[in-house]
């Protein structure tokens, strides 16, 4: 094992193998690690109001080195942090104005407009007096209304207004007067004028000014973090890849090896229902059991676990081992009374490990692509993020009609990534332990 | 080793006894393989239907009917209470009886097994084909053709160019290309679908050079050239993600196995003999191999038709694929069992004619001798 080891730490593609593995196995201890299973699942299907400040469909943040005019980024102002002033309007009625100010730089319009409330009172709800500034000083009055104690209004969606300004209002409210088409960029300004009625009552106004770029990977049709599903989704891929690979290769040759000892109806039976196996379709029979049954990841592992344990493997195992059996320690456990199953499972199982390695390494980004094949036809798991859950959104979304690339090439260059990492180092493992390969 | 201790039999006799030894082992060899089949289909039929759960769903689903055709007639609405309970239930019990719904699970599932062994497809329960008909067997011959189009034009296509590159590569061992493709065996890793999606990126969303997917333009051009054409057009992406899914490794294992069998004691003799390149290759190589390059052939072709589940989908492939995945997602038992009971068939019968044909072909196969 020693000099298989060394000879993996010479060999190029071996070694880049190992550091990806290395780097992804990394990965997932952080992922595990800073965001909790329980916690990964709300956050990934809590719904759109966990992630509302977040752009819909934003390309990651690097794409602006690629491009001269930079994206916008989502830009969000703070009452808390903005100049106010209160006075009293008569009675306990007081009149709280706030000037939400911010710079924009950028040559393209924001992708949508939102001022978020969070009001605190007992009766009434305070009422708001909303206006755009512009950088030239010009207002335009936006609307008026009751605020509940979390609320929304939408600047982009708000039909009335749209009319008013004959356009959409993210477009209208930063345009250049005299070019309708381009941005006017400078320092805009939401004015907010806020009538409280009791005496506790607050209020918080936040504008978010959304962008077209978000995190290191942008976001999905739901504006949640793509970064989310990459990083949750390779803990899930590498437990799905390794224990599919690790239990059927050991159940598979845990039976080869019962069979080859001892032999007679029970290796019969063996092979037979290998031969059975293979007649059924794998693939429709995992695409039945998630349709009909649980689209739960274990019990995809399970089946897949179920449909290997007599896979093809068996034959050449069962050769082995009927090698195995005859070597001399076998014969030393017996003489001092070893019996059948102390002798196969702690004298001949051990004894194929080795030669077992490469094969799962080699087995492992078959699963995770398997993975991945059943989420594509919507047989994903329902509550985790994977990489394949993400393909199938951008596909079901029709990412790749509108142009949304980044949506399937980012999870796509995880699963290269992973199958790469995993195939480098099973070719190389390959290579080295495999004498006939080795001779030529 | 048997056969050097029985060699003083007469020359007929040899014959016979071989005759008889294949014939034997013809017939077991057969029913074992039926049995096989046997099984494998009725453990479809269990996962199927659920292992009777499907059962459940479709009571339901009458019970639903025919309270909604109850309360909508007017005739119904009419009836006293407890004559139209009993009506209803009458209704309910006839329908469930029409679909054979009254017999136990256990009992249905050996009809079942019975019919699909028979090939009686029987009717599906949604899906339709594409004149409208019912008939099991009509929907799969209607989506047959455009799976054998697209899969074994490629596993054909992708089988011949290997195994000539492979060879090529095997006399130039070591060379560039050899360990070019040695590099790229790798890239076999990913499935077909994946090649698929950036392929539909590169080519149909930026280029806009090929269709996202489908069979045919819509509506279908007039005339067999053009038609013949749209369809052409619309098979370059899929049989490009099968090509690029499997040639580098096909190429690979190819040219390994190649290079174990040309290290044979005989082919060096046949090179030392001054034998020429080809006439090695021909006699020596491809001569032995053939059982081997055979069975890979017949199974690569059957076992592609797995993959087609994905591929169709993500290309629109009106095949076989495509429809057993609707039909597994409209719940459709008769059209899920007969797709598998027609791949047991296809397996089962390859599997059969190859075992045939290494008795007779390979001489070193011994068979019906206890191995």
């Amino acid at each position: 094992m020693g000099g298989v080891l060394r000879e993996l730490l010479r060999d190029r593609s071996a070694l880049c193998g190992l550091v990806l593995i290395g780097l992804l196995v990394g990965l997932s201890v952080y992922a595990v690690v800073a965001i909790p299973y329980h916690e990964a699942i709300r956050l990934w299907r809590g719904g759109e109001t966990l992630w509302q400040e977040n752009p819909r469909n934003a390309r990651p943040e690097w794409v602006n080195w690629f491009l001269t005019n930079d994206l916008p980024r989502t830009i969000v102002v703070d009452s808390q942090v903005a100049p106010h002033e209160e006075r009293s309007a008569g009675g306990s009625v007081r009149e709280v104005r706030t000037i939400l100010g911010f710079h924009y730089p950028y040559a393209r319009f924001p992708s949508e407009l939102a001022v978020f409330f969070e009001a605190n009172y007992a009766q009434q709800a305070p009422q708001v007096e909303l206006t755009w500034r512009t950088p030239d000083g010009g207002e335009i009055r936006l609307t008026e209304l009751g605020v509940g104690r979390r609320d929304v209004y939408r600047i982009s969606s708000d039909q009335r207004l749209q009319q008013e300004l004959g356009g959409r209002p993210d477009v209208v409210l930063f345009a250049n007067p005299d070019k309708p088409q381009d941005v006017r960029p400078g320092r805009y300004a939401l004015g907010v004028r806020a009538y409280l009625f009791e005496p506790g009552a607050t209020l918080r106004v936040r504008l978010v000014v959304y962008g077209e770029v978000y995190g290191i990977a942008g976001t999905d049709h739901l504006r949640r973090d793509l970064s989310l599903a990459l990083l949750w989704g390779t803990p899930v891929a590498m437990a799905f890849g390794f224990v599919a690979a690790v239990g059927s290769t050991l159940s598979t040759l845990g039976i080869a090896a019962l069979g080859a000892w001892y032999g007679g109806w029970v290796d019969g039976l063996i092979q037979r229902v290998t031969e059975v196996n293979l007649i059924l379709p794998g693939l429709p029979i995992l695409i039945l059991v998630a349709t009909l049954y649980s689209r739960s990841i274990w019990v995809m592992v399970g089946v897949v676990i179920l449909l290997g344990i007599f896979g093809g493997g068996i034959k050449t195992y069962r050769a082995l081992f009927l090698q195995v059996k005859e070597s001399p320690y076998i014969e030393a456990a017996r003489a001092y009374g070893a019996r059948g199953w102390r002798i196969v499972f702690a004298y001949m199982v051990p004894r194929a490990v080795p030669v077992l390695v490469p094969q799962f390494v080699t087995l492992i980004p078959g699963f995770v692509f398997l993975e991945a094949t059943l989420a594509v036809l919507g047989l994903g798991d329902p509550l985790l993020p994977t990489w394949g859950k993400v393909i199938e959104d951008a596909y079901r979304a029709g990412a790749l009609y509108v142009g949304q690339y980044y949506w399937v090439l980012e999870p796509a260059a995880m699963l290269v990534l992973t199958g790469g990492a995993f195939t480098l180092l099973g070719f190389a493992l390959d290579r080295i332990t495999n004498p006939r390969l080795r001779e030529l | 080793m048997a056969g050097a201790l029985s060699l003083p039999l007469p020359r007929s006799r040899a014959i016979n006894t071989t005759l008889v030894r294949v014939g034997t082992y013809t017939l077991v060899r057969g029913v074992t393989l039926f049995c096989t089949t046997a099984v494998g289909v009725y453990l479809t039929i269990l996962v199927a239907n659920m292992g009777g759960y499907v059962d459940q769903i479709k009571r339901a689903e009458i019970r639903e009917q025919v309270a909604l055709w109850a309360s909508l007639s007017n005739e119904m609405r009419r009836l006293p209470q407890d004559v139209r309970e009993r009506v209803i239930a009458q209704m309910i019990r006839v329908e469930e009886q029409r679909l054979g719904l009254d017999r136990p699970f256990l009992v249905r599932s050996v009809i079942y097994l019975r019919d699909a062994l028979l090939l009686r497809l029987g009717f599906a329960e949604r899906m339709t084909s594409d004149v409208g008909s019912r008939l099991v067997r009509q929907i799969i011959l209607d989506r047959l053709p455009p799976t054998l189009l697209l899969f074994a034009t490629t596993q054909i296509l992708l089988f011949f160019v290997s195994v000539a590159l492979a060879l090529r590569l095997a006399r130039r061992y070591g060379s560039l290309q050899d360990r070019l493709v040695v590099a790229l065996a790798p890239t076999s890793t990913p499935p077909a679908w994946f090649y698929g999606i950036f392929l539909i990126l590169i080519f149909a969303a930026w280029l806009r050079w090929l269709p996202f997917g489908g069979m045919v333009d819509a509506p279908p051009p007039e005339g067999r050239l053009a038609y013949a054409l749209s369809v052409l057009k619309h098979m370059v992406l899929p049989v490009l993600s099968l090509t690029l899914t499997s040639i580098f490794l096909s190429i690979y294992s190819w040219r390994t196995f190649f290079l174990i069998f040309s290290s044979e004691d005989y082919v060096e003799v046949a090179r030392a003999k001054g034998l020429p390149g080809h006439l090695v290759e021909r006699r020596y190589i491809l001569r032995p191999t053939l059982p081997t390059i055979i069975t890979s052939f017949a199974l690569g072709l059957i076992g592609a038709w797995t993959g087609a589940i994905v591929l169709e989908t993500v290309f629109n492939w009106p095949g076989l694929g495509r429809a057993l995945y609707q039909a597994i997602g409209l719940f459709d038992t008769p059209v899920i069992v007969g797709s598998t009971i027609l791949y047991a068939y296809l397996l089962a019968i390859t599997v059969f004619v190859l075992d045939i044909v290494y008795a007779i072909v390979d001489p070193r196969v011994k068979v019906g001798l206890g191995g």
